[in-house]
This record gives C-alpha cells, sequence and structure tokens, in this order.
C-alpha cells in the first residue's frame, strides 16, 4: 500500500527539480516550458493524491482545469518564443539581457 | 443536488464573454481600414458593460455556482474602476497602436479576455474559479507585451514575463494543492472553517501562495520581471498591466488571506511586513539611479506595491479599505502616467528617457501639467489623491499600533518624494533639447485630462471614496 506521504514526496522532489531547472538552466528556453510542464503535473499529482485519500473528488476536477490552461499556456509560450527566434535567430536564455538596468 | 446556478449574479461576466466573441468575430470582416469599427465596437460594450455593473451592484453578497462565485460590493466597486481603467486605456491606445504596425484587431480582444479574467478573479470564492480567473488574466498579458512582433525588446519582455508568471502560477497552484489536503475542501468559506493556525501544511501550503501573489504583485524579491517587462512592452501594453491587474492581484490577496485563511493571519501578516518593507527600500532606491522612466515608474510600483501592502498587514476593515483605495489611486495615476509617455511618443521614437522629457513645460504645458498632477500623487503631495492613499495606510497601520512601520514607510515616501520631483525640475526648469511639436490625438488627450484632474478633485474632495470603501469593508 503507498501511503499519502510517499506520493506528497514524490510531488515535491518532482517540484523541486523543475525550479532547479528554472533556475540553473542557461542554455535553452524550450527547457524552461518542460520545467514549467513539469511544476504543474507535480501540483497535479498532489491534487490527485489528496482527492483519492479524502475521498473528495474536488481535486481530480481541478487537475482537469490545470492540464487544460497548462496547453493553452504552452502555446502562448511557443508562439512568444517563435517571435524571439525571428527577432533574435537564437533562444538562448544568456542571450536574452537586452532589457537591464 | 444540483441547483441551477443564479446566472442574474453574474450578468457582467456573460456580457462581457458574449461581448468579447462578437467582437472577435465582427473583426474577421474588417480591413485596415474599416478596423476603427472593431474599436468603436470594443469601446461602446465597456460603457454597456459599465451600466450593467453599475445596475446590479451587489450591496448584499450573493454566493452562487455551488459556492464558487461571489457577488459583493467589493467585487463590484474593483469591476468598475476596472472597466474605467480598460476603457481609458483602449482610448490611449488607438492612435499608439495605429502608427505602430499593431493594426490587428486582436489587440482590443486580448484586452477584453484580460478584463473578463480580472472580473472572474475579483469575484472568485474558490480555487478553481480563482485560478482559472488569474490565468484568465494573464495568457492574453503575455501576448499583449510581444504585439510589437518586429521588437526584440518587445518578445523579450513577452518571455521574461511568461517564465515568471507560469513559476507564479505554479507556486500558487503548489500551495493551493497543500491547502486542499490540510482541509478537504475547494470553498473558501470550508477552507476558512477546516484551517488550524497549529497545521503545519497548511502553514507551509500557505507561504507558496503568499509567493505566488507577490509574484503577481511585482513585490520585492519576487520583482525582478516587472522593470524588464514595464520597459520592453508598447506603452499603453505598460498602462494596462499596470492599472487593472494589481487591483485583480489584491482582490484575490484578500479573498485568499483574509476571507481564506483568517486563522493564520499571525504568519501571513510576518510575512507581508517582511515584504512591504524591502518593497518600499529597493522600489524607492534603485528608481533613483533610472535614466529611463519607464524603468522608473516600474520600480516606482514595486514601492507602491508595497504601501499597498501596509493596508493588509493593518488586518483591520480600516486597513483593508485603505488598501484597495491606495491600489485604485495607485492605477488611476499609473495609466495616467504611462498615458502621457506614450502620447509624447512618435513612430519610431519611445519618449522614456529622462532627457526625452526636458523643458516639456515649453514644448506642451498641458500635458506637463497631466503628468505633474500624476507625479504629485504618486509622491503623495497633497491636495492630490495620492496623499490621502498614503494618508489611509499609515492612519489603519497606527491604529493598530505598528508605529514604527508607519515610520518606516514614511521616511521611504520621502526617499521615493525625491524621484518624482527630480521629473518635475526637468520637465519644468530646464531648456528642452529639442523643439519638435507634439501632436498628441484629440480623443487621448481629452482622456488623459479627465485622467489627471481626476486625481486632482477627488483629492480635494475625498471623503466620498473612503466612505465607500470603508462600507464595503463595514469599517
Amino acid at each position: 500500500m503507498i501511503a499519502l506521504s510517499d506520493y506528497l514526496i514524490v510531488a515535491a522532489i518532482l517540484f523541486s527539480i523543475s525550479m532547479a531547472g528554472l533556475i540553473i538552466n542557461r542554455k535553452n528556453v524550450i527547457t524552461l516550458l518542460m520545467c514549467i510542464e513539469l511544476m504543474l503535473l507535480s501540483v497535479n499529482l498532489n491534487f490527485l493524491a489528496f482527492s483519492h485519500f479524502l475521498g473528495d473528488s474536488l481535486g481530480e476536477v481541478f487537475v482537469f482545469f490545470i492540464l487544460t490552461v497548462a496547453a493553452a499556456e504552452a502555446a502562448i509560450g511557443l508562439a512568444i518564443i517563435i517571435v524571439l527566434f525571428r527577432n533574435r535567430g537564437t533562444i538562448d536564455v544568456e542571450a536574452l539581457n537586452a532589457l537591464k538596468g | 443536488m444540483f441547483e441551477t446556478p443564479q446566472f442574474s449574479a453574474a450578468l457582467p461576466e456573460i456580457f462581457l464573454l458574449g461581448l468579447t466573441c462578437t467582437v472577435l468575430f465582427v473583426d474577421i470582416f474588417m480591413t485596415a481600414r474599416t478596423r476603427i469599427i472593431t474599436y468603436s465596437l470594443t469601446q461602446l460594450s465597456l460603457i454597456v458593460l459599465f451600466v450593467i455593473t453599475l445596475m446590479t451592484f451587489a450591496w448584499d453578497p450573493i454566493l452562487t455556482f455551488s459556492g464558487n462565485y461571489i457577488a459583493d460590493s467589493f467585487s463590484s466597486l474593483t469591476k468598475l474602476v476596472m472597466i474605467m481603467l480598460t476603457f481609458f486605456v483602449f482610448v490611449y491606445s488607438r492612435s499608439y497602436i495605429k502608427c505602430r504596425n499593431i493594426t490587428g484587431g486582436e489587440y482590443y480582444i486580448l484586452g477584453l479576455f484580460s478584463l473578463l479574467g480580472m472580473m472572474v478573479m475579483v469575484s472568485s470564492h474558490s480555487f478553481i474559479s480563482l485560478y482559472l480567473g488569474t490565468e484568465l488574466l494573464s495568457l492574453p498579458l503575455y501576448a499583449m507585451v510581444a504585439l510589437r512582433r518586429e521588437s526584440a525588446l518587445s518578445s523579450e519582455a513577452s518571455l521574461k514575463y511568461f517564465v515568471t508568471g507560469a513559476i507564479a502560477s505554479g507556486m500558487l497552484l503548489y500551495g493551493l494543492s497543500l491547502l486542499y489536503g490540510a482541509t478537504g475542501s475547494l470553498e473558501l468559506t470550508a477552507v476558512s472553517e477546516h484551517l488550524v493556525a497549529t497545521d503545519k501544511v497548511a502553514i507551509f501550503g500557505m507561504v507558496f501562495v503568499v509567493t505566488g501573489l507577490l509574484f503577481k504583485l511585482g513585490a520585492v524579491p519576487f520583482h525582478m520581471w516587472v522593470p524588464d517587462v514595464y520597459h520592453g512592452a508598447p506603452s499603453t501594453v505598460t498602462a494596462f498591466i499596470t492599472g487593472a491587474p494589481k487591483i485583480a492581484a489584491l482582490a484575490i490577496m484578500y479573498r485568499l488571506l483574509v476571507q481564506g485563511m483568517p486563522s493564520l493571519m499571525d504568519s501571513w501578516q510576518q510575512l507581508l511586513i517582511v515584504v512591504a518593507i524591502l518593497s518600499m527600500f529597493f522600489g524607492n532606491l534603485l528608481a533613483i539611479a533610472q535614466a529611463n522612466v519607464k524603468r522608473m515608474f516600474a520600480y516606482s510600483s514595486i514601492a507602491h506595491m508595497g504601501y499597498m501592502l501596509l493596508g493588509v498587514i493593518a488586518a483591520t476593515p480600516e486597513g483593508y479599505a485603505a488598501a484597495l483605495l491606495y491600489g485604485i489611486v495607485y492605477a488611476v495615476m499609473a495609466v495616467g502616467g504611462f498615458a502621457v509617455i506614450s502620447m509624447l511618443s512618435k513612430v519610431g521614437f519611445e519618449a522614456e528617457y529622462l532627457d526625452d522629457f526636458r523643458g516639456l513645460n515649453a514644448r506642451h504645458p498641458w500635458l506637463a501639467f497631466i503628468l505633474l498632477l500624476c507625479l504629485f500623487s504618486m509622491a503623495g503631495v497633497p491636495p492630490v489623491f495620492g496623499f490621502f492613499a498614503k494618508l489611509g495606510v499609515i492612519e489603519a497601520l497606527i491604529s493598530v499600533h505598528y508605529v514604527w512601520l508607519a515610520a518606516v514607510a514614511l521616511i521611504f515616501a520621502i526617499i521615493g518624494a525625491y524621484y518624482y520631483l527630480r521629473l518635475v525640475k526637468i520637465m519644468y526648469f530646464e531648456e528642452p533639447s529639442k523643439m519638435s511639436k507634439i501632436r498628441p490625438a484629440k480623443d487621448a488627450l481629452i482622456a488623459v485630462s479627465i485622467n489627471g484632474l481626476a486625481l486632482l478633485v477627488f483629492g480635494i474632495f475625498p471623503s466620498q471614496w473612503i466612505t465607500l470603501t470603508r462600507t464595503i469593508f463595514g469599517a
């Protein structure tokens, strides 16, 4: 039997990995998108685990909403990356340094 | 058991959704020449929406859609203000975007969808509607920032905004999931009943929720996106971002922290005190070092978010009323400031450096005067409205014996006055470096005059606003 805490620990680890990925990553913007997806998925895991152990279906409903919004978010993110690539010819994170002060 | 939701309570949102779809549909048949129809239709629907919201002003709270949606006087007032701000920003945008190749109607449609998100946010009464509202606000904004397609600055700003916004949503969601686990409910009333102050999981979740909210507000230490986005976005989009969304973020902060987690008040109060002091400190100090006016306003917005949080920290009805009034006043003066920036700009030239404002009084005295009103209001000089907003939060703090915090706020306000007055000095007492004519569009000029003079008029007669905001919170 897998306990609730096991699910929560896995979700927390996934969340931390995605957070670390967002901060450490200096190469490619696509990796940022992947980290954001991973972050939302770890939240989904949390909701599903709680929902199962509380015997409450509302958490599962919330997961559907998060999945839908995540898809929309990925679409907008990719669109922005395309615009950026047209203007710059690169999508390196390190090249994003025109705005500072 | 299923009961039919009370659709009439959500009439403004339903109406706005219908009209946005209509505008979207009509815009398909428009060419560049007839694009003015999209604009007129958008503005007309905003006026009608304002009237509908005014007529359905909910003095008695209505909780419907299975507890997901609430219409109360707080949500009604914030909606009215947000609709008005959107209307004004669109007036400023018309001429600005026309000469910058943002010809499509999508600018207005994205703005309307964003407004819909804000209205859902302030009326949300469960985690689901709150999250959906926040996302519906943010997603169109990311696209709006990138609308100037050929500009490398805009697309970079948009990407930064997108990534930080997504991190904020992730943080917020992670916190909400933990709160769901601790309370077994998504609805705010049930959450507040089941929360126990000693519950470690709930406190852990609360910290994540507050972090997500602060990201959205743009308060230190989650402020790094603000200057870049304000700088890179087209000036009218910056005006849009700095106005209504801040009020919406304050509204969900009120809903989540005050209505949802009153038992954790001691914990979130301490968090917010630290954040507010840091915001006022770094916001005001870094603003001094900026040569770019848009970046300066961005740092000033960070400082203003700190002042707004002071009202929430006081945690009394008077405090919340003061925070709401501060949010509204800030939105009005910031929109006015960015509107003047957008009107000084020409094709291929953005008036964003301090030098571009040199001797503005000699070039266009009226615009200089309006900007002066906005700057005085931001600095908190009486008799402009901003003074009473600052007075309100400081009064609320003193009445709950946070005198030291009020003193700190005052010191930072004095530091902050320096860079506002420096810009006033540059506008009025220095010779213009170039004498080219400024020809703002007529409609935008009228709108910015109303915007600026409102600050002066309500500054001289502030009592109605103060009474109104206090009645809403029952103070």
